[in-house]
């Protein structure tokens, strides 16, 4: 029997199998950043260990660092010394950082596929849960916690129980204005935060295989707000013409063979899926959450639902505690929720097509009275070719703060956060309470539904300026 | 890493599903670069709140956590599991749990235990009428146990067998060296490196 694409990968990458232990995982690509590495270095300072393989890691500064001012020394004294760490870490252990200022500073998700250090058929892991975003290229890449970021340093391996294997089809395309954001909003709704847990998902299908790079990493980017273990595509020629040419893209004869091993990194015909969802990708609309987790979502020309209409007694009182947090009544309609703060980018929606799309919706328009838009560029390089194109200028044009490059208003460990009860529309992946700021409410958005919200003032989408 | 083999204490019940890592410690309280004292970051904004359930006197002391489905989802902070080890539990209960942070917290020592969803509802509805009943997690019978309430659960036995010795993983790995070196000598040539 044939073999699934993420059983190819994961078995490519086995060291050590046996019986009733976990496989011993050759990881690829390491990649860290400054809030879940310091105890890692520590331990392996404390234990008289090295970074095995310098060379198959990578730092970037992003959770902490300010999009303002990133040019003088940061202000706030716990994210400096977490910061400093990081760069004396990265010094004692000879790990190659891209440190705030750097051309190739920002969101550690964004910086690895610009690189081009992001390839099909890789193992990547980061402290960092989003690093599921990864999986875009056909890559087996999740997030680890630090005693794990701890054992990838020390060994380049990670023992891993095999996980299941789940089959998300997406048939037919996806509607003009509808983006891979309102896709992948629309499956978690279905599936839950937990539905996919315990699995590596593949998405496939026509609608899979006519998105952009970029869209797949935020399909993957949210595999982990269902719970699944990693998501990935299968790797195709809108991937290899993505890769090619990148800094880091193999070169030459490499280039040639890499291409003629990725071709292979297919679900093969005959190979089955412990699970399978299909999705008719018509039947997805403009989705905004109006909830606390990502589950709790619905198309952006519906009601706020009702809690008493939730037949499973969690669900039930999940929907009322969140209601009573996010400000909301039962029955509203979504579209006459009035939004405070519009945010712009993260490892979910922060790259150049993310803000080429919002910038094309903005032209010619004001942002609200009242509101206001943040655009934070995924990455230095995103920055600085959006301002090449021009996008800047549209963004502050229209009112908009254009920032520097990082995590930010995802979830506010920098000076970006919303006050209490401020209301967001924000193109990132978690309404969790208080993710954006202690009290702050959460609207999970597409790029179209936040300019349109910029700009309206309340959500709306695109259709709703004409 | 301490020996897990079992555990009896008082327990909290959270009575909530989705309970996310932002909630178990908002990402303010994550830039420590040490290991401990994240105590003061458990559940920070529902602290703030006196009816909060752990604020309460008779849930002083507890060591044993009684969550609803889908515990520890979102970001793979691992400050989640110090927070509630350093907060004082040992044990937490939940019919569904993410992977990272069953992961995480089977690394760092704490014990996250699948039971089914109706024997957390009995739990609850023990721990409320008495707050004083004291629950036992064995985990070599791996048996939850509290008043006439005996359930058992299931644990990789992997896992199981690391907590029970206190085994550290790097340690475990490192005795396979010469397994990681073969594997490296077969890596292609395509692969990317960083430097």
């Amino acid at each position: 029997m044939g073999k699934t694409l993420s059983e190819k990968v994961w078995d490519e990458h086995v060291v050590r199998s046996a019986e009733g232990e976990p496989d011993l995982l050759y990881i690829d690509l390491h990649l860290l950043h400054e809030v879940t590495s310091p105890q890692a270095f520590d331990g392996l300072r404390i234990a008289g260990r090295q970074v095995r393989r310098p060379d198959l890691t990578l730092a970037t500064e992003d959770h902490n660092v300010p999009t303002l001012d990133w040019d003088k020394p940061i202000a706030d004294p716990v994210s400096k010394t977490q910061v400093d760490t990081l760069r004396k870490n990265a010094a004692e252990f000879g790990v190659r950082l891209h440190p705030l200022g750097d051309i190739e500073q920002g969101i550690v998700h964004v910086v690895g596929p610009q690189l081009g250090l992001t390839q099909p058929g890789m193992t990547i892991v980061c402290g960092d849960s989003h690093t599921s975003t990864h999986g875009a290229f056909g890559a087996i890449a999740f997030g680890i916690g630090t005693s794990e970021v701890e054992h990838v340093l020390a060994t380049q391996t990670l023992m891993q129980a095999k996980p299941k294997t789940m089959a998300v089809t997406v048939n037919g395309q996806l509607q003009p204005g509808v983006t891979a954001k309102d896709l992948i909003l629309y499956l978690i709704t279905q599936t839950g935060t937990g539905g996919g847990q315990g699995y590596i998902v593949e998405y496939r299908g026509e609608a899979i295989e006519a998105l952009s790079m970029e869209s797949r990493m935020t399909i993957c980017n949210m595999s982990i707000e269902w719970g699944a273990k990693a998501g990935l595509i299968a790797p195709d020629e809108t991937t290899f013409a993505y890769i090619e040419g990148k800094p880091e893209a193999p070169k030459g004869a490499d280039w040639d063979a890499a291409v003629a091993h990725w071709k292979t990194l297919v679900t093969d015909a005959d190979a089955t899926f412990d699970k399978e969802i299909v999705i008719d990708a018509a039947d997805v609309t403009p989705f905004v959450t109006w909830g606390t987790n990502p589950g709790q979502g619905a198309p952006l020309g519906a009601n706020v639902p009702t809690p008493s209409d939730f037949e499973d007694e969690q669900d039930r009182i999940a929907a009322e505690k969140a209601l009573e947090y996010m400000g909301l009544e039962a029955g509203q309609p979504l579209r006459s929720v009035k939004v405070d703060t519009v945010f712009v980018g993260s490892c979910t929606n922060g790259r150049i097509e993310d803000l080429r799309l919002a910038a094309d919706i903005i032209k010619g328009h004001k942002v609200a009275e009242g509101t206001r838009l943040l655009v934070v560029p995924g990455s230095v390089r995103v920055r600085n070719q959006a301002m090449e194109e021009g996008l800047d200028k549209v963004f502050i044009e229209a009112g908009a703060e254009w920032r520097g490059a990082g995590c930010s208003m995802c979830l506010g460990m920098n000076p970006d956060t919303l006050k209490p009860q401020e209301r967001s529309a924000s193109t990132s992946n978690r309404n969790f309470e208080g993710r954006q700021g202690k009290g702050g409410r959460t609207h999970l958005v597409s790029i179209p539904v936040a300019a349109a919200t910029a700009v309206k003032g309340t959500l709306a989408s695109p259709a709703d300026l004409v | 890493m301490e020996k897990f083999t079992s555990h009896t204490g008082t327990a909290l019940p959270l009575r909530r599903s989705n309970v996310d890592t932002d909630q178990i410690i908002p990402a303010v309280y994550l830039k420590r670069v040490t290991r401990s004292g994240f105590e003061d970051g458990l559940f920070a904004a529902w602290r703030n709140d006196p009816e909060f359930v752990a604020n309460k006197p008779e849930y002083q002391g507890v060591s044993v956590l009684v969550a609803g489905p889908d515990f520890g989802t979102g970001s793979s902070r691992e400050h989640a599991v110090w927070a509630l080890m350093d907060y004082g539990f040992k044990v937490v209960l939940s019919s569904r749990f993410a992977d990272i942070f069953r992961g995480n917290s089977g690394k760092a020592g704490l014990l996250s235990v699948p039971v089914e969803q109706d024997v957390i509802e009995q739990l609850w509805d023990l721990i409320e009428a008495d707050p004083t009943t004291q629950v036992t997690v064995d985990l070599e019978a791996k048996t939850v146990t509290a008043g006439d309430l005996v359930a058992p659960f299931e644990i990789d036995d992997y896992t199981r067998y690391r907590l029970l010795n206190g085994l550290d993983d790097i340690g475990i790995t490192l005795g396979n060296e010469a397994d990681i070196a073969a594997y490296e000598a077969t890596r292609p040539s395509f692969k990317p490196v960083t430097q």
